[in-house]
């Protein structure tokens, strides 16, 4: 149950504020807001207000999405996994409505947020966060914002950039605005998205490697057709009794191995023991079908090594070497490799490898940290960066621990290290005629990539 | 909505004032008012938009009350609902002007389209103005037999809201009555859930003034309803699903088939992607298996794999509740996560609070087996860029080495951490190693020889100089320098900007060194003395003045005082009690685990919870913080004396720990003297059958009482200890063995005008009392009493009312087969008080 609900902008201004249950006092932004911005002088160690805390006996949740603040207050102790997932979930409706959720598109569609609100949540008891459920009580028509000048949100916003295969206002398009057309056009995405950890040790073995994903859908169907997903035959979830780090099990077999999954609300897994096909009617709107889990050995997209080596008279150099370990159709973008150094390094250049298109190297003086930006880097391909490093003063000791580790965040479009894979998807035929789109997606990202020295 | 609405009457300067625009949107409202031009209703929606968008940015438009209701004619629904939104948000402050809206609500809660009838009725609940509830009556009893389930799930959210603005109004319309009706008959599953949380609030709310309202929410956790609810579970929201979960967990069942029936129909929420149906299920899975210790381990199991899912894949703010959660299961069984370490490993990017969680955890998960990998991942974010994650793992090293036997590989490691020469480094781990010295001496010399090296002035951090100081002191004969630098710290005492903590560990370590090396130190002590003297600090002045005198009535014995010979520390004190922390685990998913507090810590009473434990114990609240305060101020008394408590061969749960006692009354000589006896007791009687000792010490101390009762059967512990957090829980497990009705005494009604007596009196008997509660007439006791020689412990729920002169007694019993006895002495006990 939640007293208040409000979003904030990040400079502290309200956007939206709903009181639910008139217990909390209505000063409640300001108090929230500045304790939010001045955490860090007050807790002094801790760098970052945690999502929950209290003042005062009132409890204050808050998420942060598209660089907004979404808060909910409450007197009482509830769940705070509870109302922490409700934020995400208000946003993500928000989202479905808007098509775009930015300061701006909140602004000139605040009426219909208030709409929504008004039937998301009751006097402080949630009622429903389903779109689909929504869309009967919604009587306002989205006013749209330009999405170009929206910086993408989420983890689908990956494929707008670059990639002409998909229709560029696929999932900036709100679920209750039409077409410019007047029609609307009949599709479906499934996303596999799959967010990668690795942590190589500074000899280049492999300490800890996790993979996160989800499939997600977004289902523009009307009269919302049964969907079959088919997945990998050879797929098997949890890994018995044993330590989940025992890699010895997987070598040597195809099966992809899930640690563990959970699903939506929606799916059905009548058949799944059987064939590994998840049936469910998707509800409109963005929502995941899966989360998964997997913690078996795979081959890491990238190897990265670094090196620096410490020269006469206040001088060092830095190599940073990554290879790409992935067949070369396949591309990956947006490279950004960041290693910190010395405190005391005042100087740093560069030597790009010759003929490099689309590479830049910078020293960032304010944090001490150098910075490669790689556009692309096509599968097969190796890149080294070399960096001469002057230090304002002596090192004392171990320079190896004062700089890195070396991190590194991607986006590898059309690959995921996991091998799980949608065989296919099936919808439910109304007719002979009909033939939605479907689009079937993968992406793997950089979660945490980290190389030591 | 709108945050600032300020009364017209009150306008406040500072507030954009958009008074031209406001007057002008008004003479435009009125225009259209009468209108029945086409696109009217087009300029309506123009007009409205800009009178919310005012609202929402605070500017008051209260001022346009009366136009807007007059522009509320409309069958457009847009309209109607930024009308409504408008009239919800100014109708508190303006109770006049809401009357003229009751009009057209009333009538729009009739019209024909259910879209309108609900959400004009949820407009007209929402007015919170208490004149106007005589008008909410009808339309709500019409609304909850809507053939519209849409209108009949506002309706049943309306009583509520009635009844926080007039409970009287929604009771004598018998509206619970028909709530409980529609959960159990109603097709629409938000319907019934909807029920389910109003009647929860409601009888929540009632069952401290009403024995009906608590029967009644008692019947919500009732088997029927439960199972109702449960079969059904699937076709309910998430949201509901999560309302249903969190009953269940209060739900009791009656024997373990039941248990697993109830586990086996929820084992498929495990694997739902919304974290708050996993945690809620989760707890349903740990509260049911409490008592099945082998059962409780494979839940153990079970829930792992989910919880871990749950962190990774969700946001970070949800990775931060789930983790919290993990935290609290990690503490209760770290053997069970010792191989999953490598999940709480940090990722790079995560924010600091979930880094900061996973630095426990690993913390907690440290044993024989993967503290060198733990250890050496720690070290790596030690040297990390990040400052604060660097100072916390360090802090997480120091722990780990605290609480581990073989600790040589850690003391080389946090050794190295004083070669980085980071001050921060330093500074967390000079910490780190005076903690270490106390609990292993045997270090010391490694140790000190590191130490020795640091040079003080790189060593700012208040703690950080404190800790150097303490182990310059301890160690003044192995480290060389050591009277020289208190010398120059001594010297520049005025320099220190740091607070007092520094300057009294340097009076103290001055002391120490002194009795060690006095001719290199007396002059460093005198100018300290000196400084301390006359140092404006009252604490820092007092110690100095404490010295001084010692040193001149006697040096040998001012060393004892300063400088006695040390046992290792064997175990630092636990900051949390384990009735707390019981308590927290009682509290599963719900704030006080993210908080690491119980809840009466954090919230006031009335918003406990719908179904935090009972009721009536919500009272225990205040008494539980007293004992939990002297709790902690035990620990801390245990900190500082090192280990003598092992030594004196006290039992382990002292005296701190029994049940509250009440020594405030001098009168009741008897039991505040036996409680001041308890050293004295404990220490005599300890080889002796104790238990029979202690009776006959009580009977001694209870002479005065006439005629004692011929002996029971059934022999009581008078120190018997249970904290509430353990009552509560065995007080849910446990069936009611026992219940009956005893008439009352006249003579006892008087004397419950202070209840403080009978708990005094029945303390005498070995009857302790937990919790107390209610107003006359309705007098509520929660007793709790131990057999002397058992663990086997009796719990008793006495309900006397004064105006019906009747006492209930419900008894609850580890041993069924002795609940008879212990009734008899229950009764007896209370008869020789005059009550029966």
């Amino acid at each position: 149950m939640i007293s208040q609900f409000f979003i904030l902008s990040q400079r502290g201004d309200n956007i939206v504020f709903r009181d639910y249950r008139g217990e909390v006092q209505k000063g409640s932004t300001e108090i929230f807001f500045r304790k939010v911005k001045f955490w860090k002088e007050e807790e002094q160690e801790e760098a970052q207000a945690p999502p929950v805390f209290h003042v005062d006996g009132v409890n204050y949740f808050h998420v942060k999405i598209a660089g907004l603040l979404f808060v909910a207050t409450t007197r009482v102790n509830v769940s705070p996994s509870l109302v922490l997932e409700l934020l995400q979930r208000i946003a993500r409706v928000i989202k479905d409505y808007l098509g775009v959720l930015s300061e701006d598109s909140l602004r000139k569609n605040f009426v219909l947020v208030y709409e929504l609100l008004d039937e998301v949540v009751d006097f402080g008891y949630v009622q429903t966060t389903s779109t689909e459920v929504l869309k009967s009580y919604i009587f306002n028509e989205p006013i749209t914002v330009d999405a170009a000048r929206i910086p993408p949100l989420g983890p689908a916003s990956i494929f707008m950039q670059g990639s002409q295969r998909m229709p560029g206002t696929a999932v900036t398009k709100s679920v209750i605005a039409n077409e410019p057309g007047g029609k609307k056009r009949e599709e479906i995405f499934v996303d596999i998205i799959e967010k990668i950890s690795v942590t190589f040790s500074s000899s280049g073995y492999i300490l800890t490697s996790e993979i996160d994903g989800t499939i997600q859908m977004k289902s523009y169907l009307t009269g919302n057709p049964e969907i079959r997903v088919a997945l990998n035959d050879e797929l098997n979830i949890g890994r018995g009794g044993q330590s989940i780090y025992d890699y010895r099990s997987s070598t040597g077999s195809s099966a992809v191995i899930l640690d563990d999954c959970n699903f939506h609300e929606s799916v059905r897994l009548d058949s799944f023991d059987v064939d590994r096909t998840l049936s469910l009617v998707p509800p409109d709107g963005e929502f995941p079908v899966m989360n998964y889990r997997m913690t078996q050995e795979f081959k890491p997209p990238f190897r990265v090594n670094a090196l620096i080596e410490e020269a006469r008279n206040l001088k060092a150099e830095v190599t940073i070497k990554i290879r790409a370990e992935f067949p070369s159709n396949i591309t990956a973008n947006s490279i950004v490799v960041q290693m910190p150094l010395p405190k005391y390094t005042s100087r740093a250049t560069f030597e790009i490898e010759p003929g490099a298109a689309g590479q830049m190297a910078d020293f960032k003086e304010a944090n001490k940290k150098i910075e490669w930006n790689l556009k692309k880097i096509v599968g097969g391909s190796e890149h080294t960066l070399r960096a001469k490093l002057t230090f304002s003063q002596e090192s004392h000791g171990n320079i190896m621990k004062e700089s890195g580790p070396v991190n590194m965040t991607f986006i590898i479009p059309m690959y995921n290290a996991s091998g799980l894979q949608v065989k296919y998807l099936q919808i439910a035929k109304k007719s002979s005629t009909y033939n939605p789109y479907r689009w079937v997606r993968y992406v793997t990202q950089a979660n945490s990539y980290v190389a030591r020295l | 909505m709108a945050p600032p609405a300020h009364s017209s009457r009150s306008p406040s300067p500072s507030q954009p004032s958009g008074k031209g625009e406001v007057s002008d949107l008004k003479s435009q409202l009125r225009q259209l008012a009468g209108s029945r031009a086409p696109g009217v209703d087009d300029s309506k929606r123009d007009l409205f938009k800009k009178v919310i968008s005012y609202m929402t940015i605070g500017i008051d438009v209260s001022s346009l009350f009366g136009e807007m209701v007059m522009c509320s004619a409309t069958s457009d629904v847009v309209l109607k609902k930024m009308c409504y939104l408008y009239v919800g948000n100014y109708a508190k402050v303006n109770p006049d002007l809401a009357l003229l809206t009751i009009n057209f609500l009333q009538r729009d809660c009739k019209d024909e389209d259910p879209m309108i009838r609900g959400l004009a009725l949820r407009s007209l609940c929402s007015l919170r103005v208490p004149i106007l509830v005589e008008y909410l009556v009808g339309p709500l009893a019409s609304g909850l037999k809507d053939s519209n389930s849409y209108v009949r799930m506002v309706a049943v959210i309306g009583v509520l809201k009635l009844y926080h603005i007039s409970s009287v109004t929604c009771m004598d319309a018998d509206f619970p009555a028909i709530l409980k009706h529609l959960m159990l008959n109603d097709r629409d599953t938000q319907v019934v859930a909807n029920c389910l949380s109003t009647l929860q609030e409601i009888w929540t709310a009632e069952a401290s003034n009403s024995g009906e309202a608590s029967r009644e929410r008692d019947a919500l956790l009732s088997k029927p309803l439960i199972y109702y609810l449960l079969n059904r579970i699937k076709e309910f929201s998430e949201w509901a699903q999560c309302l249903i979960l969190e009953l269940v967990a209060k739900y009791v069942p009656s024997d373990t088939n039941e248990i697993f029936d109830i586990m086996n129909l929820l084992e498929d929420r495990l694997q739902h992607a919304n974290g708050a149906v996993v945690l809620a299920t989760i707890k349903v899975f740990l509260h049911l298996t409490l008592s099945m210790t082998d059962v409780h381990q494979q839940v153990y199991e079970r829930i792992k794999a989910p919880l871990l899912t749950l962190v990774s894949s969700g946001s970070p703010e949800q990775s931060y509740a789930v983790l919290g959660h993990l935290h609290l299961l990690v503490m209760r069984a770290p053997m069970l996560f010792s191989s999953d370490y490598k999940h709480f490993y940090c990722q790079y990017n995560e924010p600091f609070y979930v880094k900061k969680l996973k630095l426990e955890m690993l913390t907690a998960v440290a044993n024989e087996s993967n503290t060198y990998e733990i250890v050496t991942e720690l070290c790596e974010y030690a040297a990390n860029v990040d400052i604060p994650i660097a100072r916390e793992s360090i802090r997480a090293v120091g722990k780990i080495a605290l609480q581990q036997y073989d600790v040589n590989a850690i003391v080389d490691r946090l050794l190295q951490f004083l070669e980085m020469e980071k001050d921060y480094v330093t500074a967390e781990t000079l910490v780190l190693v005076k903690d270490l010295l106390r609990k292993y001496p045997q270090w010391s010399h490694d140790c000190i020889a590191v130490v020795g090296n640091i040079s003080s002035k790189n060593v700012q951090e208040p703690k950080a100089k404190a800790a150097l100081i303490w182990m310059l002191g301890e160690y003044s004969q192995d480290m060389q320098d050591a009277p020289y630098i208190l010398e120059s710290l001594a010297e520049n005492w005025d320099d220190e900007h740091s607070p007092e903590v520094v300057r009294l560990h340097l009076l103290t370590a001055l002391m120490k060194c002194f009795f060690k090396r006095s001719p290199e130190t007396r002059k460093a002590l005198g100018i300290a003395l000196a400084a301390g003297v006359a140092d404006f600090h009252q604490d820092v002045h007092d110690r100095a003045l404490f010295y001084y005198r010692l040193l001149r009535y006697n040096i040998s014995i001012a060393e004892c005082v300063v400088n006695p010979p040390k046992q290792a520390v064997s175990v630092f004190a636990d900051p949390q009690s384990s009735e707390i922390k019981d308590r927290i685990f009682d509290e599963f998913n719900s704030l006080s685990v993210l908080y690491q507090k119980p809840s009466y810590m954090f919230t006031d009473k009335e918003h406990r919870g719908p179904f935090e434990f009972s009721d009536e114990l919500g009272n225990l609240s205040t008494e539980a913080n007293v004992s939990a305060q002297k709790v902690e101020a035990d620990d801390k008394d245990l900190l500082l004396s090192t280990s003598e408590k092992g030594d004196a061969g006290f039992p382990a749960n002292g005296s701190a720990y029994s049940a509250p006692s009440y020594d405030s009354s001098k009168s009741l000589s008897a039991s505040s003297t036996s409680s001041d006896l308890v050293i004295l007791e404990t220490g005599v009687l300890h080889q002796a059958s104790p238990s029979l000792a202690i009776d006959d010490l009580l009977g001694l101390g209870l002479s005065t009482t006439p005629a004692p009762a011929p002996a029971p059967p059934l022999s009581l512990n008078p120190k018997a200890v249970l904290d509430p957090g353990t009552f509560q829980q065995k007080w849910r497990q446990l069936p009611i063995s026992l219940s009956l009705e005893l008439p009352v005494s006249p003579q006892g009604v008087a004397a419950l005008t202070t209840p403080q007596a009978l708990i005094m009196h029945m303390q005498g008997n070995s009857i302790h009392c937990i919790a107390t509660g209610g107003q006359s007439p309705n007098f509520k006791f929660f007793f709790f009493a131990q057999k002397s020689e058992e663990l086997s412990k009796f719990l008793v729920e006495c309900i006397i009312n004064t105006s019906s002169s009747k006492a209930q007694l419900k008894i609850k019993a580890d041993d069924q087969n002795s609940t008879q006895a212990f009734s008899v002495l229950f009764e007896s006990a209370l008869s020789k008080f005059g009550m029966l």
